[in-house]
């Protein structure tokens, strides 16, 4: 009998079927992969899972018992944790205090402190991880932070666990750790839901899998065995994608822009290089490399310390983004949250926010001109919304960084476009129509700079590879010599074999 | 057909459709509501309240706040007469209170975006200095007006209908326009609704919130300028607490406190729900005291329903 049970779950929200009646089964001690496009009803089956929203019509069955929630706090006595992807800890307290948090050890209101350093050290060793109690939560890494939301599930007794892209913002040694505690949550008898895009991670963990698509149940595996994983790419997507990438030989230009001995304070030494007209040029480098950080310079996001630069030859002052896009460069940031999209306004507003200075007469707007370059770009870039009007944050992801592309490309006479994680969060789909868009745009002789850290999305891409490592720029490799080995050798800081990591 | 009113009361015009009903049902009921004397004075009261919100809209909008507000129009109104007076030249003297006025809005911005100080520490300081230079200018007297063609600014009329209703309904019109029709308008919002997104896509953010800022110095400076003519001399004492009377106004009409979101015509309807509150009780004879009773519950109710709205439209 299956441990935990939706049968035909169903939710709309105005104007949206986000969920049309979604059953599947998860059996106890099970990683079940759930899947699906942004946009696919996975958030909103998490949510309902939560109780964090109502499910229109359907049922939830925990251990055979029908689950009603009226609220979040329903869903976690039943047992259900869902670990998001904004980790909710409280930066000023230790880590034995976050775990503790709402039932404290305490006597009379006095919290019993050498108890609880001791009962939550206990608990974390006997599940493997490795943080001192004590250490305050702002300290902690990313991938720590996530170790302890996946200790409150466990010293919460929770049955049922959610995790959503969890390895999202995470290096790949701190994946292993994460890896390693979700198998022995597995070995306990936990039915863990295992939200991601990566299939990789989803084909090694889960033990089942379930596909949506378009709020429906797109497909569902008990088992993995004599699943293929262009299968599930195309269930995800209802259609079949022969090649993710589809690079094709362009041919590059003359120079556009020439970066000389760009310094800032996260690079160790000043950085020199060069993109052409009409090529896709790729930054690779782990985290921390400082590859975003050398584009926030380009771009005067950040106050350069030196350097200068030039497009097309001629040299350029740009001290900040206002005259780095009056020159001809435009950044896409890595953080689309809280770098890209303006929250609370239109699709159209965020679209019109900058090129606006070339249609307004006098500071007053031409609201007709707005609308059309609105509907142009919807319309060329594909964004599916059901209008101009609709706020950016009722988008997916991939829809997003359609609206900051065309943002940039409603911008008169763009020359150098650099694009930062430009697929970060977007699913299979929108990602081939995202590098679609950048061959034309370079086919139409722009300088595209793609940084990635997905070593994969740089080498299908791209034409020419700068790799970063520790703050300068370490390796410039051409199509021809591209391959894993060299660039990952280039990339670790203190030339560790590649192939550790490759693997 | 409960649904349907419940969709009207929690949809984008809700609270108009709420100030209309209050409005005809006041009407209906209180005795002397509905009497021209009473619909001008009503108009007048709301005047300095409404001529300050037009601004602090754009303020809150941009994630900003502004509680010097209240001593700028005590200090321009001051400015006015005292340089009226000096000089024998109204012009002169209005002119004077703008520049004052914006002078002070000014400081605010560029300590507030150039500094990066907190606008409600910096105003917070500014709201105690001004209202200090105020004091010092006068001695913490009242100045009298000398020449009585100072007074005709708020009492000389048009078509029936007295200047200062004139100066505010125009102020609704031009900032309406401001905020939904110009690059200025649209970039306030942006700030607010993402500051950081909105400097990387090339707003000039710094910039804005000065101009902001001072705007809301030079506005509050009309309103303290027809304030003194009304009230017939420059107090130092005048508009105290005003801060908060226009913050209300602005939130019961549906601006942010978040930023980003914000709306003349909310903005009207808030600064007429908490004139006409004060009205009716007044023509009720309710004593001043529980007034405050009143206008307290009547601002819990707007951010409750506007908190509903919300959570009605999926966002959180």
């Amino acid at each position: 009998m299956p441990f935990l049970e939706f049968s035909h779950i169903s939710k709309s929200y105005p104007g949206v079927h986000a969920l049309s009646d979604v059953s599947f089964s998860v059996e106890k001690g099970a990683v079940h992969g759930l899947m699906g496009e942004n946009g696919a009803g996975k958030s909103t089956m998490i949510r309902v899972l939560s109780g964090d929203q109502h499910a229109d019509s359907g049922d939830i069955v925990i251990d055979g018992q029908f689950q009603k929630y009226a609220s979040t706090r329903d869903a976690f006595n039943a047992g259900v944790i869902v670990i998001h992807q904004e980790l909710q800890l409280v930066p000023e307290l230790t880590v034995a205090e976050n775990l503790c948090l709402g039932r404290f050890p305490a006597n009379a209101g006095v919290i019993q402190a050498r108890q609880m350093f001791a009962e939550v050290g206990t608990k974390l060793k006997s599940a493997g991880i490795d943080i001192d109690p004590r250490r305050k939560v702002k300290t902690l890494s990313i991938g720590e932070r996530q170790m302890v939301e996946i200790a409150k599930a466990i010293m919460l007794d929770a049955r049922v666990i959610a995790l959503d892209e969890p390895t999202s913002s995470l290096s790949s040694g701190e994946s292993e750790i994460l890896f390693a505690l979700i198998e022995r949550l597995r070995a306990e008898g936990k039915v863990i839901l295992y939200i991601s895009h990566r299939l990789d991670e989803v084909f090694r963990l889960c033990d089942s899998l379930t596909v949506l698509r378009d709020g429906k149940l797109a497909a569902h595996h008990p088992s993995l065995e004599n699943v293929t994983r262009e299968q599930v790419v195309a269930e995800m997507v209802g259609r079949q994608i022969s090649n993710v990438w589809g690079w094709r030989a362009r041919t590059g230009g003359d120079v556009r822009l020439k970066a000389e001995g760009i310094a800032g304070d996260k690079l160790v030494q000043p950085a020199s290089f060069e993109a052409k007209a009409g090529e896709i040029l790729g930054f690779f480098g782990l985290i921390g490399a400082g590859r975003s950080e050398l584009m926030r310079l380009v771009y005067g996001a950040d106050a350069r310390s030196g350097g200068t630069i030039s497009v097309d030859g001629q040299a350029i002052h740009a001290v900040d983004p206002r005259q780095a896009i009056r020159a001809g460069i435009v950044l896409c940031s890595e953080d689309r949250k809280h770098d890209g999209i303006i929250q609370g306004r239109s699709l159209e507003e965020n679209i019109n926010i900058s090129s606006r200075r070339h249609t307004a007469r006098f500071g007053i707007l031409d609201p007709r001109k707005e609308a059309e370059i609105a509907e142009t770009f919807i319309k060329k870039l594909k964004v599916r919304t059901p209008s101009r009007k609709q706020d950016i944050l009722n988008l997916s992801g991939g829809n997003q960084q359609k609206v900051i592309l065309g943002r940039w490309l409603s911008e008169q006479g763009v020359r150098v476009l650099i694009v930062d994680e430009p697929t970060r969060g977007i699913d299979v789909g929108a990602k081939s129509e995202i590098y679609e868009i950048l061959y034309q745009l370079a086919e139409q002789g722009m300088a595209i700079i793609v940084v990635s850290s997905e070593l994969p999305e740089v080498m299908g891409i791209c034409d020419r590879i700068l790799v970063m490592c520790g703050g300068r720029i370490s390796a410039h490799i051409d199509r021809d010599d591209f391959s894993e080995r060299a660039i990952l050798a280039a990339a670790l800081p203190d030339k560790k074999t590649p192939d550790a990591i490759a693997s | 057909m409960t649904n349907s009113f419940k969709k009207v009361l929690l949809g984008d015009q809700g609270l108009v459709v709420i100030f209309v009903l209050a409005f005809a049902l006041v009407s209906v009921f209180v005795p002397n509501f509905l009497t021209e004397r009473n619909m001008l004075g009503l108009l007048q009261s709301v005047v300095t309240v409404g001529i300050v919100a037009c601004t602090m809209m754009f303020c809150l909008a941009a994630r900003d706040f502004d509680l010097s507000v209240g001593s700028i129009v005590a200090f321009a109104g001051m400015v006015a007469v005292m340089a009226s007076n000096a000089t024998g030249s109204i012009t002169v003297g209005i002119l004077t209170a703008l520049l004052c006025g914006g002078a002070v809005g000014l400081i605010n911005g560029v300590v507030i975006a150039k500094f990066r100080i907190n606008a409600l520490i910096t105003t917070l300081a500014t709201m105690q200095i001004v209202r200090g230079l105020a004091l010092i200018a006068s001695d913490g007297r009242a100045v009298g007006i000398n020449d009585p063609n100072f007074y005709q600014l708020a009492l000389s009329k048009l078509l029936g209908i007295p200047t200062p209703i004139w100066v505010l309904a125009m102020l609704f019109v031009v900032f309406g326009f401001v905020l939904n029709r110009t690059v200025f308008g649209k970039n306030t919002l942006a700030i607010g609704g993402n500051p950081e997104a909105s400097r990387l896509a090339g707003v000039n953010v710094d910039w804005t919130r000065i101009w902001i800022f001072t705007l809301q110095g030079m506005v509050c400076a009309v309103a303290g300028i027809l304030l003194a003519s009304r009230i017939t001399s420059g107090q130092p004492n005048a508009a105290i607490g005003l801060e908060l009377s226009v913050i209300s106004a602005c939130v019961l009409g549906g601006v942010s406190l978040a930023g980003g979101r914000a709306a003349i015509a909310g903005v009207i309807v808030g600064v007429m729900i908490m004139g006409i509150a004060e009205n009716v009780m007044n023509l009720l004879n309710i004593p001043a005291f529980y007034q405050y009773i009143v206008r307290g519950v009547i601002l819990l109710l707007a951010v409750l329903l506007d908190n509903l709205r919300s959570s009605a439209l999926g966002r959180r």
